[in-house]
């Protein structure tokens, strides 16, 4: 099946630097985040390549969330997705903000 | 004085006298004392049973009496016809079949399981009445009131020549069957896996049992209640935290019930790490109406558990449980006995807490697993997941339970139960949890029912445990807060993104909605290394080589 490519740019966020991370794997229910440092002045572009079609409501307010809770700027974030569920994507997205900065638990 | 002499009394014991004597003549000399061998199990069948008789053919959620349902569908439907059945448990393609055949044409049951697509495709077609779709109490209590069996089929583990059964672990449903029939002039078959000499401990009375037929193969059991940790997620560790430290710990829970599935077996493998850190060994989780669920034994090994008293068994748990009958409610053969009707009621009205899962809430907190192309009935969930109002004892967490709910619904001091719905906003495949309507409410319109199958009613209903966080549902005010509190734990579904932001901050301020930082909880710390075993190896290891899990949960 064909996938969907969505994307999503947040202005305004406070740079942070780190190192390129990836967090997750390509199972189904489960996804892949990468996070590579992107000289944007300020902002965070994510791209999402997802299997599961029709969702992009539900992805705008989970990238929106996201965002409102790091405010990270300046970095480029990659989402392959297998059909995992927000909560799933939300919490690799932070897995993956805090590994890009060095300090993931 | 005159007196009616003409009155007869005795016309349904007149009728299985009758009865007994067909068979009697029909077995001929094959009749050794009780004992009917298997060939003749159909003879036997049509000569006990009446067309239009009520008939009881026991199908529990575990133990299935296969061999008398394959031996049902196989009479004459010309003898035997019209059969009003009843059943726990809708579990095999031949409890349907019997429909098609014109065998049986009504159906009083409670839960329908693997069979629930089929049961909704006949329902359609109108090849099957269901009476009703009961909860696994209400339907034994029927038995006893006016749903009597005339006939019941039961299975046992083994038989001596007078009748008397082992039932063993899995004893289930067969007590509350065999007493409904028993003494109310019904007759008594019980297929049998062997036939002893001696049988193990007495379940049930010889006396009680008219015929005893050892079946070709052991009578079929479903492991239902196994959960392997490996595919237990983070998402589900986090949930478990929040309900260990917001519920648990908040109300002391000391007595519960577990529903089935991987959120609630999360909990179970973090109560001797998660909890235990939080210094709760002792004060949570002692004593339990539960399945003995595999996931249990960390915690068991640990001391969390003081005793479990359960409503069947569970495949590979045997030698375990015998070699702990401090925890478990063992015979003096040291082997399990359960008792699903016995374990209801103790889910009932002796524990403080149920917590499951559904398939379906909608913005009232009513949950359902019907879905449009299935009836799939009700399990224990709707006994245990009510508040018992004929309770009187009083526990910490139920006083502080009815407390929360006299804030706004004063009135004289009374308890509560806390009933606790834990799901993902999502399931998998994306289907949403929180809905604006069940489809309960279609499914009722199609197959005719008078109500639509509510499991667990939004009023009995205390928490709503997503991984947003906790809603206190005690703890508003009006149906408003009640919508919105329900809403602003519904994630990114449709249902929460519908939210008042303004209302849900303000319920979140006031403590009726709890995120996972609000109770202290690094959503970071929501590792798979919490879970005591991650694999059900780990859990056999943790049993120290007494759970045997079947084949098809090894993968090593």
């Amino acid at each position: 099946m064909a996938m969907e490519n969505l994307k999503y740019r947040f202005d305004g966020g406070k740079p942070i630097s780190g190192e390129t991370a990836i967090v997750g794997v390509l199972g189904s229910g489960n996804l892949e985040v990468l996070v590579e440092p992107a000289r944007l002045d300020g902002a965070c572009e994510i791209e999402v390549s997802t299997a599961a079609r029709g969702f992009g409501t539900i992805w705008q307010a989970v990238m929106k969330d996201f965002f409102a809770r790091h405010h990270a700027g300046d970095i480029r974030i990659s989402v392959n997705d297998a059909g995992a569920t927000p909560a799933i994507v939300s919490l690799r997205l932070d897995q993956a903000i805090e590994t890009f900065k060095g300090n993931h638990k | 004085m005159i007196y009616p002499a003409e009155k007869i009394w005795d016309h349904d014991r007149q009728r299985r006298n009758r009865k007994l004597e067909r068979a009697a003549s029909a077995m001929g000399g094959t009749l050794r004392d009780k004992v009917v061998s298997s060939e003749m199990a159909v003879q036997l069948l049509e000569s006990v049973i009446e067309p239009g008789d009520r008939v009881c053919l026991e199908g529990n959620n575990q133990k299935q009496a296969d061999f008398l349902a394959q031996a049902l569908t196989r009479v004459d439907p010309a003898k035997v016809n019209k059969l009003h059945m009843l059943q726990s448990v809708l579990a095999l393609p031949e409890h349907l079949d019997l429909y098609e055949s014109g065998i049986a044409e009504q159906v009083d049951f409670s839960f329908s399981g693997p069979q629930g697509g089929r049961l909704a495709r006949m329902v359609g077609k109108g090849q099957i009445r269901i009476g009703a779709i009961h909860t696994y109490l209400e339907l034994f209590s029927r038995y006893f009131i006016d749903l009597t069996p005339h006939v019941a089929l039961v299975a046992a583990q083994s038989a001596d020549a007078q009748g008397n059964l082992y039932t063993g672990p899995n004893t289930e449903d067969t007590p509350a069957i065999i007493e409904a029939t028993a003494f109310k002039n019904g007759i008594v078959i019980a297929q049998v896996n062997e036939m002893v000499d001696k049988v193990p401990r007495v379940d049930i009375p010889g006396d009680w049992v008219n015929f005893v037929i050892p079946s070709p193969r052991p009578h079929y059991i479903e492991p239902l209640f196994t959960r392997d940790p490996a595919q237990i997620s983070e998402i589900q560790v986090l949930m478990a935290m929040m309900a260990i430290k917001g519920i648990y710990a908040g109300y002391g829970v000391q007595r519960l019930n577990h529903g089935i599935g991987f959120d609630t077996a999360a909990i179970e493998l973090l109560l001797p790490t998660y909890a235990e850190s939080l210094g709760l060994k002792g004060k949570i989780c002692s004593h339990w109406a539960l399945n003995p669920h595999p996931a249990m034994i960390p915690a068991i090994e640990a001391g969390f558990v003081k005793s479990i008293h359960s409503f069947g068994s569970e495949l590979g748990m045997e030698n375990y449980i015998a070699a702990r009958p401090d925890v478990f409610f063992t015979g003096p053969d040291g082997t399990m006995r359960s008792n699903r009707a016995f374990s209801q009621a103790a889910g009932h009205y002796a524990c403080d807490m149920f917590i499951g899962s559904t398939l379906q809430i909608d913005m009232e907190g009513n949950s359902s697993t019907a879905t449009l192309d299935r009836i799939s009935g009700f399990g224990g969930a709707s006994n245990m997941g009510a508040d018992a109002a004929g309770r009187r004892h009083a526990s910490p967490g139920w006083l502080k339970a009815g407390e929360q709910r006299r804030i706004h619904n004063p009135g004289i001091p009374r308890g509560r139960k806390l009933v606790v719905q834990m799901v993902e906003t999502f399931r998998e495949h994306m289907h949403p949890a929180f809905v604006p309507r069940l489809d309960a409410w279609k499914l009722a319109e199609f197959a005719n029912m008078p109500i639509p199958p509510v499991m667990i009613y939004g009023d009995d209903v205390t928490h709503i445990l997503t991984e947003e966080g906790i809603a206190n549902l005690l703890l508003c005010a009006n149906a408003e807060e009640r919508e919105q509190a329900i809403r602003g734990v519904a994630g990114y579904t449709e249902m929460g993104l519908g939210r008042d932001l303004r209302m849900v901050e303000n319920l979140r301020d006031r403590g009726v909605i709890q995120r996972a930082e609000d109770l202290g909880i690094d959503k970071r710390d929501a590792t798979r290394d919490l879970l005591a075993a991650r694999s059900v190896k780990d859990l056999v290891r943790a049993s120290g080589g007494l759970y045997q899990p079947p084949v098809r949960f090894r993968n090593w």
